[in-house]
């Protein structure tokens, strides 16, 4: 990532999470990690959002949830997977109520490990996700014009 | 009469970390009924003890809750140990002691700063979770995790806290009670705190046992229950007296959670300077046969486990009746007849840990 060009808004939402990922998410945005000097600010409306940090796995009842939150944010948006819960169900891939990961729900772009998720790895999975959001933002724009182009 | 229409709160919602959501009847501004719906974060984890061996199992109910991970892998320890008769050496009981209170320290600072974003003092949050960091710091130091420790083991504890060590840490919970000092007396004096929570949400002593709440919310409604009086781990050598509020509001709740803060530096300190030398851990063979109840306190309140084991390495069941769960009939009765406007802070003043309540 060469440069910060915007001020991307966090969405954070607990999937099925033990709460050891969140309050790590929290931490972040706190004075000791601080990803607020990156411009970056939690948000609680998806409207506003264009990052999505989910922590925890899915199950039946949260994964409209979870769709329907990444439904609302506008496009370009890029989806974090913070924790291993998240990437894969972690201890409670055995659960009889746990489906998998979030990418059973939705699309995810970065998947950041760890149980819990150290904050260190959790601004490393945003930073990542900067850059994978310049790139979508490209690509939205070039399908703008295209699109404008044919008309 | 006014017309009634239905707000749904939550799942998803800026003051709360995790999802719990509410049916809020409303006429005009006022709450007339709140109709919880839980199972967002329900994982099933109690089932998993019949897919992991005992001894396994630890690290899978640690992670009930990340905020009180070390009680209730305690939890589960001395349950395993009651059916097991093991009796573990007396260092691990102030170890585990240590790291209890190091537990309700972090939690109760956290709720803090949680409260505090909630009636919209930001740069109050941001202190709280500063001087978290610290004790953070500290299980890091002592543990190796800042949130999943992962030291509990049956029979004992994993890490040993040298003397040193220990000696390093009553120096910085020195250092750091003038601060939180400083940073409570916000809380406690500034108009605007006590304008938002005084007379709001009160829970009279009736209500508090008709609805059977627990931990903070009985305490300060006058009622003086705290399990750690039961003297588990090391708390029977320790001198403290149970804190209770008079006022039954969430102004009460916030003075009896910042009192515990003081009270558990104390109790580091009693500990430390009572820590025997010695073993950390005995050596536990063969498989748990029977059946034993835990009952704890968490930062929360009660926390109260089952465990039965057939003899096989396999438990066939385990059971936790975490706090919040305990607390959320209260928090319907609280709900009923406030402001809208007040729904988040009451929603806080139960302390909510929703990932413990659904498991
Ligand atoms: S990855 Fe670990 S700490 Fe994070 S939510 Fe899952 S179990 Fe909890």
């Amino acid at each position: 990532m060469a440069k910060i060009t915007k001020s991307p808004w966090l969405l954070h939402y607990d999937g099925s999470s033990c709460n050891g990922c969140d309050i790590e998410v929290l931490a972040c945005l706190t004075p000791v990690y601080d990803v607020e000097r990156f411009g970056i600010i939690n948000t609680g409306n998806p409207k506003h959002a264009d990052i999505f940090l989910v922590t925890g796995g899915i199950n039946e009842k949260n994964k409209a949830v979870v769709k329907q939150l990444y439904d609302q944010m506008p496009e370009p948006k890029v989806v974090v997977a913070v924790g291993i819960c998240a990437c894969n169900g972690g201890v409670f891939k055995d659960a009889y109520n746990i489906i998998g990961g979030v990418d059973k729900a939705i699309p995810v772009d970065v998947y950041v490990p760890g149980c819990a998720a150290r904050p260190e790895a959790i601004i490393d999975g945003v930073v990542k996700a900067l850059g994978v959001l310049d790139e979508k933002q490209k690509a939205f724009k070039a399908a703008k014009k295209q699109k404008g182009a044919t008309k | 009469m006014s017309k009634r229409s239905i707000v749904p709160f939550g799942p998803q919602h800026p003051v709360l970390p995790e999802p719990i959501h509410l049916d809020l009847v409303l006429e005009d501004e006022k709450v007339v009924e709140a109709i919880p719906s839980i199972g967002f974060v329900h994982r099933g984890l109690e089932k998993l003890v019949e897919k992991r061996n005992f001894h396994d199992y630890m690290y899978v109910i640690e992670r009930i809750c990340g905020i009180c991970s070390f009680m209730h892998g305690m939890g589960y320890a001395e349950g395993i140990e009651r059916i097991m008769d093991v009796e573990i050496p007396d260092r691990a009981k102030y170890l585990r002691t240590i790291w209890c209170e190091m537990s309700r320290l972090h939690s109760h600072l956290l709720w803090l700063g949680l409260l505090a974003d909630a009636f919209g003092f930001e740069s109050l949050f941001m202190h709280c979770w500063r001087m978290r960091e610290t004790i953070l710091d500290m299980f890091e130091a002592s543990t190796g995790g800042r949130v999943i420790f992962s030291v509990n083991k049956i029979g004992g504890v994993l890490k040993d806290m040298d003397n040193s060590m220990l000696r390093t840490f009553v120096d910085m919970f020195d250092k750091m009670e003038e601060e939180v000092r400083q940073l409570t007396n916000v809380f406690l004096k500034d108009y605007t705190v006590a304008n938002r929570l005084k007379g709001v949400g009160i829970l009279t002593k009736e209500d508090a046992i008709i609805n059977g709440a627990v931990g903070p919310m009985m305490r300060a409604a006058g009622i003086a229950t705290d399990t750690r009086k039961l003297g588990y781990a090391a708390y029977g050598d320790i001198d403290f007296d149970i804190i209770t509020g008079k006022d039954c509001d969430s102004f009460a709740r916030c003075e009896v959670r910042i009192n515990e803060i003081f009270q558990s530096f104390n109790i580091i300190r009693q500990a430390v300077a009572k820590i025997p030398e010695g073993p950390i851990a005995v050596d536990v063979k063969g498989n748990p046969n029977g059946e034993a109840f835990v009952r704890l306190e968490q930062p929360r309140g009660e926390a109260v486990f089952y465990f039965r084991g057939d003899g096989t390495q396999f438990l066939n069941r385990a059971r936790v009746r975490t706090p919040t769960f305990a607390n959320i009939p209260s928090l319907v009765k609280i709900l009923e007849g406030c402001d809208f406007a007040d729904v988040p802070i009451l929603v806080l003043t139960i302390d909510p840990c929703v990932s413990c309540t659904e498991r």
